[in-house]
């Protein structure tokens, strides 16, 4: 039996599974069992925004190590966004980026927040072949702000660079550049820290939610809270330079003494401008505390495997992924490096667990279709806001989490990814895919050309391996014989028999493809399969 | 605000005649909208349809007595032997096939129409593509993207699926019994029916009874998301609920994939659901080869297909009439197309153009309409039946005789204009006089042509009615060579020539058409 074989349902069972999943007691040493298809979809699946059959051609002869460094490769910059809108109040033309002119008013500020949501949707449509785009939403959903707190466009989209430019980088550095990055000094008020009354909000972030989490053995305390708000006082932002500056009569340059989680440390007070450097005194002391590689590793665990991290997978999985991760100074390529070649991460009871979330489900039925847009950038651009509200009413509102702590999927027990799923949602997601898949489409006439979709496909004549080659790339979880008997039976083959009537047809439509019947006889077969296969539970399984 | 709504809140509070899902129609004078609403709520009709899929062999189930050398020498490895086949009270030119014991039964007792001949100009000989021609109604050479059956549901409920369920409208529109809704109830947005996944999982539905997953972490997910997945489905309380008002039924034959699915519609409807449409099928009609015994051709595949058919249908009515529910229903049977004249070498048929549909129920009014069908003295292989009747005239008749559907509103559902035919009782719709049963018989000259053969020229003369008439030209593969006459005449006699210079040698057949009248006259071109 192949383990594929054993993830597929068995038909003679009639019984409900007993509600307890199996568990796994892999850990991270390097994976070296079968390498193929399976393997690749799975490694793919999860680091980027949905499979194309081009991105898994484009896999398919390299090793795992290789597949991963591909994977892992740094991106350059991004294309700015543009002038998308028309009117700006600062004169930024059509077309033209806004991100280094000056701030504008109320309703440009609106329209240019709306172009950055929208352009972000478009850099993940058009994403490389790399984790890169999947690593800043992972950073967007930890380090988290908000545009409705921010207000601010050209503070927005630096902060974004902030994370795209360390999102493969080292996570110390990420941490100190998110610290002065201009967006998280106003959505955590550090802007505002001074001293005599600190601020505590973002230290007290920076302790729970950035660096050393909650869990049972992080035990920073209230004072070292108090310590840190101290520390950071005087930092300002640059409005001319989008960056931060520090204002040397607003640090606070008493001594600050940090617990016994953080070894008794102290950070002695330093004036004038080094009193900015007392921040990298701080990390050094919060990054020595090993709580902060078993936090970010399990957010990495729930981010790319499975929300639920039992004994064994802490002490087989984490512990040793945290060594690595601090080992390597906090190298992120490091630990990704080691959690995506590992044998637990290819561990076929880590297949198919992860419900999608809204953005990876609405980008990736996108991209996996290869759904066409207008050519005229002003409708590209609506095109991507319609998708980013579409996700946003799935419950992930791309540059807008609902609070500090990120969206409640990735850390609300015990439920985590199950929250995308619910009764209002559920319908939104069918109802995304039927439109797709729809004559009329969904917005600006986006729509699914399943014909092209199955002209990739191996042999799209053989409805067996059509619906073989189909499910494959569709879906991660593996189907009885049943479904796939009745998709090829009564949806492919309309009730008939024999395999040549889809054969023929196809064949018919190949050689003709502009007869208006012959492709209908094609199209409505291949509407009702794909339309069908994407309603189906499975399709919310990546 | 969707016009439903309107008519609903506007609705004046004293009590009016005719009340329609708490709304007076009077009070808003007669809008194409309220005519198709009174005619909506008016009745609880409901239409089963049954798919016969892969092409059934309508000669080998409607047999023609009264041409029975033709066709027996036209089929001889298959044809059924004329003493078996069943016979029909009060009809001598057709009977049933042997194993059709059921439908014969119902016919005798006066509820079952045979219509001869249904088909549609130029038909399309691939399975796909004239399953989508029955499907949606469209032309031969035409596609359509919506489906009959939700075109018009649409002129019911223009906003679905906005805002439905409702209060008014709980259950669904229509229902499919398989796991993907027919095309045929394919609206401009969305479709208008759901699909039961299949009896086993209605059942299943009905009992809470999940389906399996595997052991792991994604069968957890998966289950999760199912049981979302079925709490979201709107109508499964609705039907639910009708399911459970029924908790007796009939017996139906084991191992009958069609009977099985249409006791759960039986069910439905005894159970109150007020869906309007159901579709079932049932498969394996495309009988190539060893449709029949050699030893005995009233045996073997086909017969089994048919007979299963009519055990299921009998079954059906007689589970209908015990739930006290016959009357709301009428059924029908349809296929792609039906197959060849003429037999092939493996004891099986070909795809072939026009066959008969049966239509079942209490309101139906018993007859065979149109006659046998046309037969060569020597049929070669190119050989197919000649449409009498245009499948859209069966929809237009439902419609307008069971639905209540007002004549120009089947304009919007069926684009043209369409013959009535005398499916269903006028009572069905409170009209006093039906449609006339009127075919005419054979020997009642309707159409001729002379000389006969020809070799060039015919003159064809036709004696017509009041209203439109049309002359149809096919050839034998039953494509539309011309339509020389489509006009409203005076009653009376009607000459012209029909010019065949340019055609090949060959069978062509000259269908006339006035109101529900219609004859086929088989034509001969010599050189």
């Amino acid at each position: 039996m192949d383990r594929r074989q054993f993830l597929t349902l068995s038909p003679a069972r009639s019984t409900v599974a007993a509600p307890k999943a199996a568990r796994t007691t892999t850990g991270i040493a390097p994976y070296s069992g079968p390498w193929g298809k399976q393997q690749i979809l799975h490694l793919l699946k999860r680091t980027m925004f949905g499979v194309t059959p081009a991105d898994l051609a484009a896999f398919s002869s390299m090793g795992m190590q290789q597949a991963v460094d591909t994977l892992l490769t740094v991106q350059p910059d991004p294309q700015p966004p543009v002038n998308n809108y028309g009117t700006d109040s600062t004169g930024v033309s059509l077309g033209a980026t806004w991100v280094r002119a000056p701030k504008g008013d109320i309703d440009t500020e609106n329209d240019r927040i709306t172009s950055y949501k929208s352009w972000w949707i478009g850099q993940l449509i058009n994403q490389p072949r790399s984790i890169h785009d999947k690593m800043v939403l992972f950073w967007h959903n930890h380090f988290v702000t908000e545009t409705i707190t921010v207000q601010d466009s050209r503070y927005l989209y630096q902060n974004y660079l902030t994370m795209h430019r360390h999102a493969l980088g080292n996570f110390k550095a990420l941490t100190k550049a998110i610290t002065l990055d201009p967006a998280m000094l106003i959505y955590l008020n550090g802007y505002l820290n001074s001293k005599g009354a600190a601020d505590e909000n973002y230290a007290r972030e920076l302790h729970e939610l950035f660096t050393v989490g909650k869990g049972p053995d992080s035990k920073y305390t209230e004072d070292d809270v108090k310590a840190t708000a101290r520390v950071l006082t005087g930092f300002r932002i640059d409005d001319a330079n989008l960056t931060s500056t520090f204002n040397t009569t607003q640090h606070d340059i008493e001594n600050k003494q940090f617990s016994a989680f953080y070894s008794n440390k102290v950070i002695s007070g330093k004036t004038g401008t080094n009193g900015a450097t007392e921040l990298d005194d701080l990390l050094t002391i919060i990054f020595l505390q090993p709580e902060v590689a078993k936090f970010i590793c399990r957010k990495l665990y729930r981010f790319f495997v499975y929300y639920e991290i039992d004994d064994a997978t802490e002490q087989n999985v984490i512990a040793p992924l945290a060594d690595i991760f601090r080992t390597s100074g906090y190298d992120i390529k490091v630990v990704l490096n080691a959690l995506l070649t590992s044998e637990h991460f290819f561990d076929p009871l880590n297949y198919a667990c992860l419900i999608k979330p809204p953005v990876d489900f609405c980008v990736g039925v996108f991209r996996e279709f290869n759904v066409q847009f207008p050519s005229d950038y002003t409708t590209r651009y609506e095109c991507w806001k319609v998708i980013h509200s579409t996700a946003a009413y799935m419950l992930q509102n791309l540059g807008d989490p609902p609070l500090v702590a990120g969206w409640d999927a990735y850390y609300q027990a015990p439920s985590f990814h199950e929250l995308w799923i619910n009764t209002d949602t559920l319908p939104k997601r069918n109802m995304l895919t039927d439109a797709l898949i729809s004559d009329r489409g969904f917005n600006f006439n986006m729509f699914i050309d399943p014909m092209a979709f199955a002209a990739q496909l191996p042999n799209p004549g053989d409805p067996v391996a059509l619906i073989s080659d189909s499910l494959d790339i569709l879906y991660r979880i593996g189907v009885s014989d049943n479904l796939k008997a009745f998709l090829k039976g009564t949806i492919l083959l309309t009730g008939q028999t024999q395999d040549y009537y889809w054969t023929n047809a196809w064949q018919l439509y190949i050689a003709n493809p502009n007869d208006m019947q012959a492709r209908s006889d094609v199209h409505i077969r291949l509407q009702a399969l794909y339309k069908y296969i994407m309603d189906l539970s499975e399709y919310q399984l990546s | 605000m969707k016009r439903r709504d309107f008519l609903k809140y506007t609705a004046p509070a004293t009590v009016l005649p005719t009340l329609l899902g708490g709304f007076s129609v009077k009070a808003f004078g007669a809008t194409p909208l309220l005519q198709a609403l009174s005619a909506a709520a008016d009745n609880d009709h409901v239409l089963v349809m049954i798919q016969l899929t892969g092409g059934n062999d309508g000669l080998n189930m409607v047999i023609p007595l009264d041409k029975y050398a033709a066709y027996q020498s036209a089929r001889t490895n298959i044809a059924i032997q004329e003493g078996k086949v069943l016979r029909l009270d009060g009809y001598t030119k057709a009977g049933l096939h042997p194993s059709m014991t059921g439908i014969q039964k119902l016919y005798n007792d006066g509820k079952v129409s045979i219509i001869q001949s249904v088909g549609y100009p130029s038909p399309n000989f691939s399975h796909f593509r004239a399953t989508d021609i029955w499907l949606t109604g469209s032309d031969s050479n035409q596609v359509l993207t919506t489906g009959w059956g939700g075109r018009y549901l649409e002129t019911q409920h223009p906003g679905f699926p906005d805002g439905y369920p409702n209060a008014d409208n709980p259950d669904p529109l229509a229902v499919q019994i398989g796991s993907i809704v027919s095309p045929a109830f394919q609206g401009t947005d969305a479709s208008m029916g759901i699909a039961i996944t299949s009896a086993t999982d209605f059942y299943n539905l009905i009992d809470g009874v999940l389906d399996p997953v595997p052991n792991t972490k994604a069968g957890k997910e998966l289950e999760y998301i199912r049981l979302i997945a079925k709490q979201t489905n709107s109508y499964e309380q609705a039907i639910k609920k009708a399911a459970a008002k029924v908790t007796s039924q009939g017996d139906y034959p084991a191992n009958n994939y069609l009977a099985a699915q249409l006791k759960i519609v039986a069910r439905l409807v005894a159970g109150g659901l007020k869906t309007r449409l159901y579709m079932v099928s049932t498969g394996g009609f495309d009988t190539h080869a060893s449709q029949a015994e050699a030893g005995d051709t009233s045996k073997g595949a086909h017969a089994n297909l048919l007979g299963g058919v009519s055990e299921a249908i009998s079954a059906f009515m007689a589970d209908l009439r015990g739930l006290k529910a016959s009357r709301r229903v009428v059924g029908m049977t349809f296929s792609e197309f039906g197959r060849r004249i003429k037999s092939n070498g493996s004891m099986g048929t070909d795809h072939g153009a026009a066959a008969p549909m049966i239509v079942f129920g209490d309101y139906v009014m018993q007859g065979v309409l149109g006659n046998t069908p046309s037969i060569p003295g020597a049929s070669s292989v190119n050989d197919n039946i000649p449409m009498q009747y245009d499948f859209r005239s069966v929809y237009a008749s439902i419609l307008q005789q069971w639905f209540c559907v007002k004549p120009d509103e089947l304009q919007a559902v069926l684009q043209k204009d369409y013959q009535q035919l005398p499916l269903i009782s006028g009572v069905a719709c409170g009209v006093i006089t039906g449609i006339p049963d009127i075919t005419p018989d054979e020997d009642k000259h309707l159409i001729i042509n002379s000389p006969n053969p020809f070799t060039d020229r015919t003159t064809i003369t036709y004696i017509t009615g009041s209203g439109n008439t049309m002359v149809q030209i096919f050839d034998t593969m039953g494509r539309l060579v011309s339509v020389p006459v489509n006009k409203v005449h005076a009653p009376g006699t009607y000459t012209f020539t029909f010019d065949a210079s340019y055609l090949p040698t060959g069978i062509y057949y000259a269908r006339f058409q006035n109101g529900a009248v219609q004859q086929v006259r088989p034509m001969l071109k010599v050189r």
